[in-house]
């Protein structure tokens, strides 16, 4: 009699949990950007269904950088890493001293597909140039604290000039800063707060990366499509600004964004996000990513679930252009090139030179468009190489970018 | 069968609930949909029971079937030709895992949720050095296959999970399902009445690893590289498992219990995404099972004496 009393007990407790949580898809919208509100449109109060902006968000860079995507770089057509866009040339004579030159660099990380291109890049340019005659680097393995200790420690040795690629902006401000009397410093990538260094370089940005993508959603999905956008993860300027340009432009727009979730950028989250919202809302009608890691698991959700691959966005990564060629998508790439690892030896040997270079660099950033697909897609890379790393005629490509 | 009844009854509800709110799920193709979402689980679940039918834990399943997928990227690299020799070593490296935790726990023993926490954060440490922070390499598509393709309208992952629930049944009805029962109900009897009790819950452990490397082929199929494939998996094994009525502590449940509690679970992930539940609350949901499920199971305290004899 007990056991039959505990089944009924376990039934009635399943049974009240299932109705717990099915009575709370009746409440409205929780917080702003919140993924779980998503399902709730735009709710009673008028407020956006896309959440609140950013508080990254500054308007004049924004508009600045929407600007320049259209704009003629100056520099050799045929090498962009040594293109800028709106240069404001500053004089280096100051820095001027003759060769070799010992150069470092202090890098935030390697532990992602596009820094690892680019690192492999920079030691190509390095080994490229002669007058170096020696290239000193400390890896910051992701660590603010780390960096710190770096930096003041390659300040100590004697360098020529001092390339950084910050791991975050705030916290290496004051050690960069530290830096700059006593060596010329380029930073690249990310940026720092302070306008020390004698040179910042850049692609345009991630307003410019994010509105490529949802524009090109705006124009191939039909008004009142349903719009999934899928992040990173918050808090990181450069993810940040992708998606609150990205915002911009739907909120403008008829489409209807119909959830923004965060992936981690993991193949196996993004998949099941996708499938997610197949199952829920019978189809999505546009993918926006801020970044094309996770490109061609989405991709995949619609192709197990047998429906056709909605209009969306990847980045320059070889596993997504294949994906793109051989299933005929309609998409675009936005980029981050690759090839600013490049411009950052070049740079720090220019103002070692006496030449002068924009106090900031700002590299052309194009978006692989399908007229321009075959260009881009090169068959024998590995799927984690990025194609605008301007390295195809550096010495050792293919392989030592692990191409055949 | 009678044992099972309730865990079924709350799963048929459920798929009930799931037909109403999204009619694709009676078609064929929706509800194999559904069994292949749930497969991996349903596997690594059955593997758990083992372990917690003897009376232990494996934490360690979800860290495992990360660095198993991990390690499959890094030594298939694309190439078509590595695909089966890499699948067989997946299985001894899931195997050799379960043994060592086994060993730990049962010639030194440790507790088993000190074993296999310790080796959850040992094999997530050791990816985490050994990728740095992003897995390389890449899946052959015959090793996706798995996890993504089907043998005409079956997808392979539900014809692996109907091989795996036959071997599972087999293996409980056999000598080695009575003996690991008994250990698990009263060790101390067992080993009095003759059982080897050290090496039978060994090799629950043991399968337990398996039931992890097959759960990384499928799962690794499914969406291809990724670092965080398995993380949380170990909490949903055993959250099914004592959905399922699977005592803790060992001695009673049955096995098709286990597996019917990972489909409840996966049911129940279903249901709330139908009606716009997402993610984050999938772990309160989980939290809440599990507390209330061993909650209402401790509630029952004289035992029948013939329940060690009830299996599968």
């Amino acid at each position: 009699m007990p056991h039959i009393h505990r089944r009924v007990l376990a039934a009635a407790a399943m049974a009240s949990l299932v109705a717990l949580t099915g009575c709370s898809s009746d409440l409205p919208a929780d917080g702003p950007g919140s993924g779980a509100s998503s399902d709730a449109g735009k709710g009673a109060d008028g407020k956006k269904k896309t959440g609140d902006q950013s508080s990254f968000f500054v308007q004049a860079d924004y508009e600045a950088q929407l600007a320049m995507r259209t704009k003629q770089p100056t520099g050799p057509a045929d090498k962009p890493w040594e293109q800028s866009i709106d240069p404001q040339p500053v004089d280096t004579a100051k820095y001027k001293k003759a060769g070799p030159y010992k150069l470092c660099f202090s890098n935030a990380a390697t532990n992602n597909p596009w820094r690892q291109v680019g690192w492999k890049t920079m030691q190509a340019e390095v080994a490229a140039h002669k007058e170096i005659a020696d290239f000193t680097v400390l890896d910051a393995e992701g660590k603010d604290d780390k960096q710190i200790s770096d930096i003041a420690e390659l300040t100590a040795k004697g360098c020529d000039a001092l390339i950084v690629s910050p791991n975050t902006t705030a916290t290496l401000t004051p050690a960069v800063k530290g830096a700059c009397p006593k060596v010329p410093v380029i930073v690249f990538d990310r940026g720092v707060g302070t306008d020390c260094p004698v040179t910042f370089i850049k692609p345009i940005g991630g307003y410019a990366f994010g509105a490529d993508g949802a524009e090109f959603l705006t124009q191939k999905v039909k008004p009142g499509g349903k719009i999934l956008a899928l992040r990173i993860l918050p808090g990181v300027d450069v993810l940040e600004t992708r998606w609150s340009a990205a915002k911009k432009t739907f909120d403008d727009s008829k489409l209807d964004v119909v959830g923004v979730e965060f992936t981690d950028g993991d193949a196996a989250k993004t998949k099941s996000i996708v499938t997610n919202y197949i199952q829920r809302h019978g189809k999505i009608d546009g993918l926006w990513l801020d970044a094309g890691a996770t490109s061609v698991a989405a991709v995949e959700a619609f192709e197990d679930a047998g429906l056709p691959v909605p209009p969306l966005n990847g980045e320059d990564q070889q596993d997504f252009l294949q994906k793109w060629k051989d299933a005929k998508l309609t998409a675009i790439a936005p980029t981050y090139p690759t090839y600013q690892w490049r411009t950052a030896v070049i740079a720090a040997l220019k103002i070692l030179k006496g030449e002068s270079v924009p106090k900031v660099w700002n590299l052309p950033q194009p978006a692989i468009t399908e007229d321009k697909l075959n260009d881009y897609l090169k068959p024998g890379m590995p799927p984690l190489h990025y194609a605008l790393c301007g390295c195809e005629k550096m010495d050792g490509y293919p392989q030592k970018w692990g191409g055949k | 069968m009678r044992r099972n009844l309730p865990i079924l009854g709350v799963l048929a509800v459920l798929l009930v609930a799931i037909a109403i709110a999204n009619p694709f799920f009676l078609e064929p193709e929706g509800f194999l949909a559904f069994v292949k979402r749930a497969a991996p689980l349903a596997i690594l679940a059955a593997g758990q029971y083992f372990v917690i039918v003897s009376g232990e834990f494996d934490l360690s399943v979800g860290s495992l079937v990360t660095a198993e997928v991990v390690i499959a990227a890094r030594l298939i690299d694309g190439d078509p030709g590595a695909t089966w020799p890499v699948v067989l070593l997946l299985l001894a490296f899931g195997a050799l895992i379960g043994l060592v935790n086994g060993m730990v726990t049962t010639l030194l023993k440790v507790p088993s949720f000190i074993v296999t926490l310790g080796m959850l954060l040992i094999l997530s440490g050791a990816v985490f050095l050994w990728t740095g922070g992003s897995p390389r390499g890449a899946l052959s598509e015959e090793f996706r296959q798995f996890g993504r393709g089907s043998l005409g309208p079956v997808p392979w992952s539900v014809l692996i999970l109907v091989a795996a629930v036959a071997a599972v049944i087999a293996l409980m009805r056999s000598d080695f399902g009575r003996t690991l029962l008994a250990a698990g109900d009263n060790p101390v009897a067992a080993r009095l009445s003759g059982v080897r009790v050290l090496r039978v819950k060994t090799t629950a452990f043991v399968l337990s690893g398996l039931s992890a490397a097959v759960c990384a082929v499928l799962l690794g199929g499914f969406a291809g590289v990724s670092a965080k494939v398995g993380e949380g998996l170990e909490f949903q094994a055993i959250t099914a498992v004592v959905l399922g009525g699977v005592a803790l502590g060992g001695g009673r449940g049955s096995a098709v219990a286990a597996i019917a509690g990972a489909f409840t679970l996966q049911a129940l992930f279903t249901l709330l995404n139908l009606y716009g539940i997402s993610g984050a609350l999938e772990f309160t949901v989980q939290g809440l099972i599990l507390v209330l499920a061993v909650a209402l199971g401790s509630v029952q305290f004289p035992r029948r004496a013939k329940s060690a004899s009830t299996t599968a």
